[in-house]
């Protein structure tokens, strides 16, 4: 798994690329949670278009950065999602629970 | 597929950077014997949890460890699976599961972890554990549902 950061306006951007499984995972907690616990960014975008596989612990990871944007309200927003992950998702049924676009573009928006 | 034949045998360290090439292997194996791409994907989740299953909780984590993979095409006739199917042995030699921590957990309660066992029950048409000469062993069955031809092509 690569992640990619960039910043536009007061959101950051993770472009994530690859598999997000047992062995990646934790990168991408640390990433998330730094961005909402540290940094306090009132809107973090995870850009999905390119993992070709998620897991249970990337589903994890995923609720934790939603769990911690409640905490210090800030926004998580998904897109992106390709029929791989969106079936992951589904399959937890915690895909109603996240806040998913389709586009970067209505990821960004206000 | 032929009846119960041994398709691929693996000795695998219980190292998480091990997962993505089990993957590999039983996607491509799926496509070749013909599972659709869903039930192809369906495999591939289950038996990568089950793997982390066993790493975090058979051998808490411990990198060096072995994991055994046994997959085999076999013709079934058991508690109403009949036909073709893929059927996936995973061991381990960590201490015996306890099986009350194998009902996993309500999906209404919104936290991180335990979608583990809820995510191979979902995927695969079998979910056996069982403890045998010290070990755990987990079987995996998934049935064989021929892809679909489209028509006109």
């Amino acid at each position: 798994m690569q992640i990619a950061e960039r910043h536009l306006d007061k959101i950051t951007i993770f472009d994530i690329s690859g598999d997000i499984d047992l062995a990646t995972s934790p990168q991408l907690r640390k990433a998330v949670l730094r961005e909402l616990k540290e940094l306090r960014m009132p809107r973090v975008v995870l850009n999905l278009k390119a993992v070709r596989y998620i897991d249970s612990s990337g589903v994890a990871s995923l609720v934790e950065g939603l769990k911690a944007s409640r905490d210090v309200g800030s926004r998580f927003v998904l897109f992106g999602l390709n029929t791989t992950v969106r079936e992951v998702l589904q399959l937890s049924k915690l895909v109603r629970i996240f806040e998913i676009y389709e586009s970067e573009e209505q990821a960004v928006a206000t | 597929m032929s009846r119960d034949k041994m398709l691929l045998r693996m000795e695998l360290r219980s190292d998480p950077e091990m997962l993505c090439a089990v993957r590999g292997a039983l996607s491509h194996l799926a496509e070749r014997l013909g599972f659709p791409d869903e039930d192809g994907r369906a495999i591939v989740l289950a038996v990568d949890e089950a793997m982390t299953n066993i790493i975090r909780h058979s051998y808490g984590g411990q990198t060096e460890r072995v994991i055994q993979a046994e997959i085999r095409s076999v013709t079934l006739d058991e508690d109403g699976l009949q036909g073709d199917a893929l059927e996936i042995v995973l061991e381990d030699e960590g201490p015996a599961v306890d099986r009350e921590k194998l009902c996993g957990r309500a999906l209404e309660d919104v936290r991180p972890g335990g979608l583990g066992l809820h995510f191979i029950r979902k995927s695969m048409d079998k979910v056996e554990f069982r403890r045998r000469n010290d070990r755990n062993q987990l079987r995996l069955v998934k049935m064989l549902r021929k892809k679909e031809v489209q028509k006109g092509s």
